[in-house]
This record gives structure tokens, C-alpha cells and sequence, in this order.
């Protein structure tokens, strides 16, 4: 046979073929914004009786009473809980991130063991939310009970510590979150921090940089896009994790500024009265989930618009 | 003493407190990972020896027990989890999968593409608990499924979605270029590229991205809490609610009773040796691939 000078002519049962495998997957990748799109009216529309009812103010009350008759509902404990807990494990878990990261990113350890903690690290953030809020219930709170008495007794004048622990509450939620997001901040700054071409390294040291020289006005900087993207995605989490916030900060709809005292999140609010909800209640939670969707696809955009901005500007 | 400033004695004097600062800065990068690691430890360690004490033949063959009475297992949270997970994973990976494929074989980084991939990003942030909302406006209040497993899987299903596609398009994307060239080249349609070359070759990846993303959703609890619920017994059915392991690491958790607490932590251990054995094997997997 001679080479062939001329593109076979397809059939028409293989363009039939062609065609449907194309539709096929536009319709799919349509899914995605389908489900988007259908969650969000899906969730504005069971809301709409307590936003008719509350309005905006929904998002500056303190009141939450399910009792009959005289039902009122105010978010405002629950967006300051989700806040504050999600900022305070920020605040444990980027530092620590960020220097695990760099050190895993170093030559300190065998090429061998460097491996096995990073995929160790990278397990840890598969871990369910609900066995770290096992762990915490047993673990964490009556570690931090004690320490937070003794904070209370000490430093009992600032309000951050003004009430005795009871136990569960919004210091050990932190505390459980920011061990959550610590794998996720780590490994995504790690591998932000592996991307950086060799060539900057080298020549920071080739002009008489020391080694942290290095990492801190070249590597870092160079990563800086990929680690405040990961940064924001690990408080896009801490804000909607649920389970493990539900089980630790006590489901108190009080506001409190004490760190010791009971408090709640958006989340743990959803998860531990929806079970037993009904009518307006039912809508006002709902109205907290569009409150928290809105919080957690902010930071995300924003995660998104960050990584992209800085990778344009590298091209 | 020499009085002339030699360079070698010079470049000492600047350099010592630069070269402590780095020894200073080294120790405190190494004591965070310590810090980081030891949670992490003790999480791993604790939930082993608190879980392996139950780890038994009843307990993968048995009913929970009543409140207070000892012995039994969760035979029917270990059905009713691998039963969840098949709805999810017959609707998530059907079209997680074609979604992937328009968005590395046909729309690569046009418009809609890009649409799609910010989309899925946006939905991968999602709080998993507004899934599980969502699924129970959507189903179980409309009385379409009701509590069920299968609204269970779809809840789950909205989380994997988004995973499942961003996972396949970077399996496809490894492909190389030539490959499709080759086989459009040799007088192949686009289908046939697309299921007889294009697929096979990513199918490795594929297959661990979404092994791995089950391994993840078998532990979500908050989407299922409102939609699957909860049962002490055994499903008969896709149409009514079913047990789970994560729903019972949480209802038994906050329990007063020794022996449904130890269910709870014999639930965690499988839940995690579930994500560690698939870790593994994937990393095993994806190593030999490469070699």
C-alpha cells in the first residue's frame, strides 16, 4: 500500500458517534455550573421566609429562640464564632505550615525521609473531620480545660479570657481546626515552594546569600501566589468545616468575647439543629447556610483570583 | 594580630552573625514541622490503640448493641457506607469523567472552558454541610427519595464531582499531544481517540483520582447527617435511611456508654485505614507507573 495522500472520509455513523461524544461532555461540564447554580436558588428559595421576615438584620441580632409563637433569629454569635475560630487557626496553623514547609523544602533531611513526612502530611489531610472531632472530645478539651482554668485565673482581667472553662468551647475548636488545616497549609506551600525554579536559588547563593537569605527574600516571594492561594483555600475549609467544630465549641447561641466559653459556628449551628427544625426555623438556618455559602465562595474567588493574577504576571 | 584587614578574617566578621541567624532559623524551621507532626502523631496512634481493641468478628458481622449493652458491631454502617458510595459513584464519576474530557480534549482554554474549571473550583469550596442542605431541599423534603441511601449518595455526589474532574482533566492533560495527533493522523475519529487512545493511556491516574476522592468522601459525615440519617438495623433498601460509619463515629461520640464509644473509635480506625491503605496503593501505583 502507498502512503496515503488523502484523510479518510469519516461515515456518517462515526460523525453521529463524533457528535455525541462531544454533546455528552458539554452537557456534563455544564453539570457542574447546573448543580452551582440549582444549589444556590434551591438554598435562597427555602430561605426566603425568614429573609422576608428578618431581613438584613438577620445578620446583626443576637437573638436565637425556637420557641413557638415568639420565634426570633439573628446570626450575628455564629458569624462571629465562625470568624474568630477560623482566624485563630490561621494563626496556629500558618506559621507552623509555612516553616514545616520550608524545612521540608530544604536539604535538612535524606531525600528518603523528607518523602515519607510529606506523604504522611499529605494523608493527614484526608482524615475525616468528624475522627478529629472524636479525638478532640477525648483528647484536646481536657488538656485545654486545664489551661484554660489556669488562663482564667490568671489573665482573667482580659476579656479574651474572661469566663472559666466549661470544657467544650471556642479555644479548643480553634485549636482542633488549626490541626485540621495544617497538612493542607503545609503541603500546598511545600509544593508551591518546589515549583520555584533552581536557577533563583542559585543565584541568590551565588551572590553571597546565606541560605535563609535565600528563602526569605527569593523563595518565598517567588512562591508567594501558590502560598497565599493555599492559605486562603485552608480558611475557605476552617470556616465550613462542621463536624468537628459541632462536636468541640459547645453549640452555645450566646455571643461571648471570652475564648473559654461555649460559642458556635455557622456550621455547627446547621448541623446541630437541622435535625430537629421545623417552619421558620427551618429557613432561618437555611438563611445561615446562604450566610455561610457566601463567606466560603468569597475567600475561594478571591483564592482563585490570587493564584491567577500572579501566574499571568509570570508569563 | 595581622594590621592589615585580610579578606578571608574581613568576609568572617560580616559573615558570623549572618551564619547564626541562619543556625537560628534552621532550629526554628525544624521545631515547626516537629510541632505540626506531633497532633498529627498523636491523632494517628490514638485512634489505633483506642480502635484496634474492637477489632473482632462480631464487629464486621454484628448489629450495634442497644444503649449501655456491650458487644456487638456495625456490620450494617459498613453496608450502608459502601452502599452510599455506589450512589455517589454512579452519578459523580459518569460525569465527572466526560466533564473532564471536554475540558482537556474539546474546550481546553476557551471561553466556556474556563468558565467550567472556575465552576468546579467554586464548587470544590463549597462547605460540605451545604451540600448535604442542598440534597435535603432538593430530595428529602420534596419527598422525591425521602431519607435514603440515595440521597445520601447524592449529597456525597455533589462533593466528588468537582474532585473527580479536576483529578481526570490533569491525568488527560499528562497525555501527550503527539498521541492524539498520531491516531487522527492514522485516520481515527474523534471519538475513537478519545475512548481508544486518549483514555487508556490516562486511565492509571484516572482510576487513582477517583479511588482516592472515594476513600475521602466515605468520611464525610455532614452531608449525610440530614439526608441518609441514621439506623440501628439493616438496610433492606436505596429507599430508606441507612447507617454509615462516619454518622456513627458522631452519634456515638457524644454517648454516655463505654461500649458505643469503642464503636465510635473501631468506626474512626476503618474510616482511617481506609485512606491509608488507598494512599498508599495510589502512591505505590502512580511510582511503578513511572518507572
Amino acid at each position: 500500500m502507498t502512503a496515503a495522500t488523502h484523510t479518510r472520509e469519516r461515515s456518517p455513523g462515526e460523525r453521529r458517534l463524533d457528535r455525541a461524544l462531544v454533546l455528552a461532555t458539554r452537557v456534563s461540564a455544564g453539570a457542574v455550573w447546573g448543580v452551582l447554580f440549582l444549589m444556590t436558588v434551591i438554598i435562597v428559595y427555602t430561605a426566603l421566609p425568614a429573609i422576608r421576615e428578618f431581613g438584613l438584620g438577620f445578620l446583626a441580632s443576637t437573638a436565637w429562640n425556637p420557641a413557638a409563637g415568639r420565634e426570633v433569629y439573628g446570626a450575628l454569635p455564629m458569624i462571629y464564632g465562625t470568624v474568630v475560630s477560623s482566624t485563630i487557626a490561621l494563626l496556629i496553623a500558618v506559621p507552623l505550615g509555612l516553616g514545616s514547609a520550608i524545612f521540608l523544602n530544604e536539604d535538612f533531611l535524606p531525600e528518603r525521609i523528607r518523602y515519607v513526612l510529606i506523604s504522611l502530611i499529605e494523608l493527614l489531610a484526608a482524615i475525616p473531620s468528624v475522627i478529629y472531632g472524636l479525638w478532640g472530645i477525648f483528647v484536646v478539651i481536657p488538656i485545654l480545660k486545664d489551661v484554660g482554668n489556669w488562663l482564667h485565673l490568671n489573665l482573667g482581667f482580659i476579656p479574651l479570657f474572661g469566663t472559666a472553662s466549661v470544657g467544650p468551647g471556642m479555644l479548643p475548636a480553634a485549636v482542633v481546626l488549626s490541626i485540621m488545616i495544617l497538612p493542607i497549609t503545609t503541603s500546598l506551600s511545600r509544593s508551591s515552594l518546589a515549583a520555584v525554579p533552581p536557577d533563583l536559588r542559585e543565584a541568590a547563593l551565588g551572590l553571597g546569600a546565606t541560605r535563609w537569605e535565600a528563602v526569605f527574600r527569593v523563595l518565598v516571594p517567588a512562591a508567594f501566589s501558590g502560598i497565599a492561594g493555599g492559605v486562603l483555600l485552608a480558611l475557605g475549609r476552617a470556616m465550613g468545616e462542621t463536624m468537628a467544630t459541632t462536636m468541640i465549641i459547645g453549640n452555645s447561641n450566646e455571643l461571648s468575647f471570652s475564648l473559654l466559653a461555649p460559642g458556635n459556628t455557622l456550621a455547627s449551628l446547621i448541623a446541630n439543629q437541622f435535625g430537629e427544625a421545623t417552619g421558620l426555623q427551618v429557613s432561618s438556618l437555611m438563611y445561615a447556610a446562604l450566610v455561610l455559602m457566601f463567606m466560603t465562595v468569597l475567600v475561594n474567588i478571591l483564592a482563585q483570583m490570587i493564584v491567577k493574577s500572579v501566574r499571568l504576571r509570570n508569563q | 594580630m595581622p594590621t592589615t584587614a585580610n579578606p578571608s578574617t574581613l568576609a568572617k566578621t560580616w559573615r558570623k552573625p549572618r551564619s547564626l541567624r541562619d543556625r537560628a532559623m534552621t532550629v526554628l524551621a525544624g521545631a515547626c514541622l516537629v510541632v505540626a507532626l506531633i497532633p498529627l502523631v498523636w491523632l494517628l496512634t490514638f485512634v489505633t490503640v483506642r480502635g484496634i481493641s474492637r477489632f473482632d468478628f462480631a464487629l464486621f458481622t454484628q448489629l450495634p448493641p442497644a444503649p449501655g449493652m456491650a458487644g456487638g458491631g456495625l456490620a450494617n454502617a459498613l453496608v450502608g457506607t459502601i452502599m452510599v458510595l455506589l450512589v455517589a459513584m454512579a452519578i459523580s464519576v459518569p460525569f465527572g469523567l466526560l466533564g473532564a474530557i471536554y475540558l482537556s480534549e474539546f474546550g481546553r482554554d476557551s471561553f466556556w472552558a474556563r468558565r467550567v474549571r472556575f465552576a468546579t473550583n467554586t464548587l470544590n469550596g463549597v462547605p460540605s454541610i451545604i451540600s448535604g442542605l442542598f440534597v435535603y431541599a432538593l430530595l428529602v423534603r420534596s419527598g422525591l427519595t425521602g431519607y435514603s441511601a440515595l440521597a445520601g449518595g447524592c449529597a456525597l455526589a455533589v462533593l466528588m464531582l468537582p474532585t473527580i474532574v479536576r483529578t481526570a482533566e490533569e491525568a488527560l492533560r499528562l497525555v501527550p499531544q503527539d498521541l492524539r495527533w498520531a491516531s487522527l493522523g492514522a485516520g481515527a475519529s474523534e471519538y475513537q481517540t478519545v475512548v481508544g487512545v486518549v483514555l487508556p493511556s490516562a486511565a492509571p491516574a484516572i482510576v487513582t483520582g477517583i479511588t482516592l476522592s472515594i476513600a475521602r468522601a466515605a468520611g464525610e459525615t455532614a452531608p449525610l447527617i440530614f439526608t441518609a440519617l441514621f439506623s440501628p438495623f439493616w438496610a433492606e433498601n436505596f429507599r430508606e435511611p441507612v447507617a454509615s460509619l462516619a454518622v456513627l463515629v458522631y452519634n456515638f461520640a457524644s454517648v454516655p456508654f463505654a461500649p458505643q464509644q469503642d464503636l465510635a473509635w473501631a468506626a474512626a480506625l476503618i474510616l482511617i485505614l481506609m485512606v491509608l491503605v488507598t494512599n498508599v496503593l495510589a502512591t505505590l501505583f502512580i511510582r511503578r507507573r513511572s518507572q
